[in-house]
């Protein structure tokens, strides 16, 4: 039993449909997060969520400039405070094993920086800057964004709705990560 | 919660309304019949009721219950303790569920029908339920914990109340299923279905985790409930049996899927080189590891059907000349100077052809010897063939069409960015690299419309192609030059000449070898290319100046095996007279054909020019290992070493100026692969050791090189990801399987294997063993058919068949492949269409 093994249950495995290896092990990372605040028995459910300063500081996420957008889109409260279901909600998508599809949905959830459904042309320019580290120069930007949106919007209101993102993913070579 | 509680009722809901319906349909009505029904019904959804009840008290329960943290231990002790106990319809379980199960248990005898629920509940068990399951058992055992001491007398009730509520619903099962008409079965069956598919690809489904539970357990409740009650009478156990036997068998394919993963070698360690130099990088160690795994298999042929058996029931050395060193050699067999370059004891071992015996079967188990070292050496090539063009298959179904530039800048902008980076450095170099990218494409947006870049481009690269093909043919030149001087040398007696002079095809070879590339490297600056195509010529350019590098190391291996052929003619003439003086000198003692017993080691042999041939190749490998190691350590290691240390003490700043880091150069290292893999096929038929040998310096080279790699290297300049260069890898591969596997077809085919050496010895060709074994291994009309089958009259029609069904599946893959981008191009338009509407 001992106190530093995690507990789940079987039924629990089995739902989640993983091995008791790789979960433990993904618990364990949230664990280290803040041991203090989640418990290492997880038979009864218990309700905790990490905020989102301590998940965007893990090394898989560190370094990328979406982080806190990742972290937003997979929270239910879109403040970026993750319980333990969405930690491995937000794991499991960005997996290679992920299908392609749930993908493309989660990826429009994190360009989509005003949170309106829509990747309207402040969010590609928002994107555009984390990408580059805003070297590019304003002109630069503005000719990217009208660029994009010239080639994937295929309803004409000048913003990409996620039909038109999904349309424009599929056909990309090296959608995978 | 209340989504189920709402899902629950509509349950319930469709329930009554399924029941009503049928109601109206039956003919014989029953006032009593109907009653019974009636209150059966009205029970249940008491008993629908009853459960939600349960559930609220057990959710109050629950939040009490969490402001105590030692309870937590305690229960989930005792739910471990009790679903043990509860497999064994024992005792304490006080948790609802359980007791129900208990109870039926005792009841199994009696009725059919609650045998079949209870083995459905019993798998519902063990697949089980997640929160809310959860919390019933718990709301179960607060119960219990509340009046502790009374617990029998608790379960009793308890048992008894849900008893009840139980079999009120498993008589409203059982009542549903007398009822119903074949059509309403078969709407169930389609609902139970359609459930069993949601449950199939919950995973893709963009839902919160909770809802994901949620759904999932209700959806398996109820594909549970009624599928286990949808076979008919005797059938039904027999079904609900098999059902439970397929969720078991899923469950064990989940389960070894897993295993699996954890299985496969290498992976955290290719991951994190991923991590930190990119995708190209790693693409190269997934190639290794790749090269690996055949490396292994073809060990495993040439290990356990040419190499153990004849060690094992093969006559034992000294028995034979052929399996003992020549007297003259006897002094110097054990030095290691002579072991290591593979001669002594070494060269007469199964290492080597030579130490084969050429009896027809071998040991008690009858092991055709001659004829398995054959069929290995060709089972080796057809597996090799087989498993690269497998490989190219699967890749090329994976990699698709994706061609068109329609959405560049889109592409840029969303994925170009790579997931996997975990490192710092690497990550700046990836904001860089997609900055250079972004930049480039505006700026081939903003001059599209002029032409002359385009010209400009295309006549450097003209350019580049030409001063490419002067090296290419200015080495080719200078390497046969250098042959044909060493021929003279050889003839003139190697003892006239300098150090120089002895070794110039080996100098030569390595220095081309050396700074050839960097010329290549330079020239292709002038192209201009995308670095993943930049990649892919130069990688077709190194290939072409190691090709000569192949084609001088024939031409000496021909040349020495024509020597040793006309030797063995000489010998072979000697040898007769040998004989001829021994038996003269037995005869004059006039004894009758008496045995000559000489040692073996004295007997005077014949050359070998199979086990030379394979002493060849094994000295050509492991210099080339050395080589590589030795550059990996000198060129990567210390140099990283000084420029690290010297940095201190030096004018200029050695990291980011001159020397700096290394990069991993992933070209060479695979190049060096694809023809040490060469070597290994062209090489294996004459010495079974070199697939073990190859398999021992992989193992080495993958630790090393990863090693080298996180400690030595540096991320390169431009990360750029290495998605379309595996088929290039195989293409290369397969051209080299082909190029290697010809020179030995050849001998085997046209050079006469030695008289005194080898399982083919005696032999006009070594496949005249195929010959021999049909004769007389195999029933007579069998020789006859294969006679009839090898005819020319009948091979050629079916070389003919064969090249007409290419043809023509060709031209109608060709079909495919347009009809597919026709569609795409429709599908955009009514895309685009319906986007206007």
């Amino acid at each position: 039993m001992g106190n530093k093994q995690t507990i789940f249950t079987d039924e629990q495995l089995d739902a989640y449909q993983v091995s008791l290896f790789s979960f433990s092990r993904l618990h364990g990372r949230y664990h280290e997060l803040a041991p203090h605040l989640v418990p290492m028995d997880y038979t009864n459910e218990p309700d905790c969520k990490l905020p989102l300063a301590l998940i965007v500081n893990m090394p898989e996420l560190k370094e990328n400039p979406f982080r806190n957008r990742i972290v937003e889109s997979f929270s239910e409260d879109g403040m970026g405070n993750l319980s333990f279901n969405e930690f491995v909600d937000m794991f499991s998508v960005l997996s290679e094993m992920a299908p392609r599809e749930l993908k493309a949905i989660y990826a429009f959830k994190i360009y989509d920086f005003n949170v309106d459904n829509y990747l309207c042309k402040e969010d590609l320019e928002k994107t555009l800057n984390k990408l580059t580290k805003e070297e590019l120069t304003p002109e630069e930007v503005e000719l990217v964004c009208e660029k994009t949106i010239e080639e994937a919007d295929l309803d004409g209101d000048h913003k990409l709705s996620f039909a038109d993102f999904e349309n424009m993913i599929s056909r990309a070579p090296d959608f995978l990560r | 919660m209340s989504t189920a509680g709402e899902q629950d009722a509509g349950l319930s809901l469709q329930e009554e309304h399924e029941s009503k319906t049928h109601r109206t349909k039956r003919r014989d009505g029953d006032r009593q019949k109907k009653k019974r029904r009636n209150e059966r019904r009205k029970g249940g959804t008491r008993a629908g009721e009853g459960e939600e009840d349960l559930q609220a008290v057990s959710e109050k329960r629950e939040r009490s219950k969490r402001k105590r943290a030692k309870s937590k231990q305690e229960t989930s002790r005792r739910e471990n303790n009790e679903e043990e106990e509860a497999q064994l319809t024992g005792g304490k379980g006080t948790k609802a569920r359980k007791d129900i199960r208990n109870e039926k248990t005792r009841r199994m005898e009696k009725e059919e029908v609650r045998e079949v629920e209870e083995n459905v509940d019993k798998g519902k068990k063990k697949q089980g339920s997640t929160k809310k399951g959860e919390k019933k058992e718990d709301g179960g055992k607060q119960l219990v914990k509340g009046k502790a001491r009374e617990v029998k007398k608790k379960k009793h009730k308890k048992t008894s109340e849900e008893d009840d509520d139980e079999e009120e619903d498993n008589d409203k099962d059982v009542v549903r299923l007398e009822c119903l008409s074949p059509e309403e079965l078969e709407k169930l069956k389609e609902a139970v279905d359609e459930r069993k598919k949601l449950i199939q690809s919950l995973r893709g489904k963009p839902w919160a985790m909770k809802k994901k539970l949620v759904t999932l357990r209700e959806s398996q409740e109820f594909v549970e409930k009624y599928e286990g009650a949808l076979g008919k009478g005797k059938g039904r156990k027999l079904y609900a049996y098999k059902v439970l036997m397929t969720k078991k068998w899923m469950k064990f394919q989940r389960d070894f899927e897993n295993f699996k993963t954890a299985c496969i070698p290498w992976e955290m360690k290719i991951k994190e080189i991923e991590s930190h130099f990119g995708s190209s990088v790693a693409s190269y160690f997934l190639f290794l590891r790749w090269m690996y795994g055949i490396n292994m298999i073809l060990f495993g042929l040439t290990f356990g059907l040419v190499m153990v058996p004849e060690a094992l029931m093969g006559r034992p050395y000294g028995s034979m000349p052929r399996k003992t060193v020549p007297r003259a050699e006897e002094a110097s067999a054990m030095d290691f100077a002579v072991l290591w370059d593979f001669g002594g004891y070494a060269q007469y071992s199964v290492l080597f052809y030579g130490y084969y015996n050429n009896q027809r079967t071998v040991g008690w188990l009858k092991f055709r010897m001659p004829l398995s070292y054959f069929l290995v050496g060709v089972g080796t090539v057809a597996y090799s063939y087989m498993v690269v063009i497998r490989t190219m298959a699967r890749n090329a179904n994976e990699s698709g069409v994706g061609d068109d530039n329609s959405f560049n800048f889109s592409w840029k902008m969303f994925t170009s960015w790579d997931y996997l980076i975990g490192n710092a450095e690497t990550a700046d170099n990836k904001f860089a690299s997609i900055t250079t990218s972004f930049k480039e494409a505006i700026l081939e947006e903003q001059e599209s419309h002029k032409d002359d870049n385009i010209h400009l481009t295309r006549f450097l690269r003209v350019l580049a192609n030409f001063l490419v093909l002067c090296c290419l043919a200015g080495s080719g030149y200078l390497i046969y030059f250098v042959v044909r001087r060493s021929q003279k040398f050889a003839l003139d007696g190697l003892e006239n000449h300098t150090w120089w002079e002895r070794n110039e095809v080996n100098m030569v070879m390595s220095l081309l070898g050396m700074f050839c590339p960097m010329l290549f490297d330079v020239i292709s600056t002038l192209e201009n290319y995308h670095p993943r195509v930049a990649l892919q010529w130069q990688l077709g350019r190194i290939f072409a100046l190691f090709l000569g590098n192949l084609y001088t190391f024939i031409i000496a291996l021909m040349d020495e095996i024509n020597l040793k052929r006309k030797e063995e003619k000489i010998v072979k003439f000697n040898i007769t007279t040998w004989e001829a003086s021994l038996y003269n000198g037995t005869v004059s003692e006039n004894s009758t054909a008496s045995p000559v017993t000489i040692h073996p080691a004295d007997v005077p042999r014949g050359p070998c020019w199979e086990t030379m041939v394979g002493q060849e190749f094994v000295r050509l490998i492991i210099s080339d290992t050395m080589t590589t190691y030795i550059t990996l350590l000198i060129g990567d290691f210390l140099r990283a070493v000084l420029v690290r240390f010297l940095n201190y003490c030096w004018c200029w700043d050695l990291e980011a100026g001159f020397p700096s880091y290394s990069e991993f150069d992933v070209s060479g290292n695979v190049l060096g692969l694809i023809f040490n893999q060469g070597m290994i096929w062209m090489g294996s038929f004459y010495a079974p050791c070199l697939p073990a040998l190859n398999v021992i310096r992989l193992h080495v080279s993958m630790y090393l090189q990863c090693w080298a790699v996180m400690c030595c290297n540096v991320p390169q300049e431009r990360v750029f990801k290495a998605s379309g260069s595996n088929n290039f890898y195989m293409a290369m591969l397969l051209v080299i399987l082909f190029l290697s596997t010809l020179p030995a077809i050849y001998t085997i085919v046209s050079i006469p294997p030695s008289f005194d050496c080898g399982p083919f010895s005696g032999k006009n060709r070594m496949f005249d063993v195929i010959h021999e074994t049909l004769e007389s291994d195999f029933p007579p009309w069998f020789s006859k058919v294969f006679s009839y089958a090898s005819n020319p009259g009948l091979v050629l029609p079916f070389i003919l068949l064969m090249v007409l069904a290419i043809y023509y599946l060709q031209s109608t893959s060709k079909s495919y492949r347009e009809a597919n981008v026709e569609l795409k191009k429709k599908l955009q338009m009514v895309i685009s269409v319906l986007f206007f509407l």
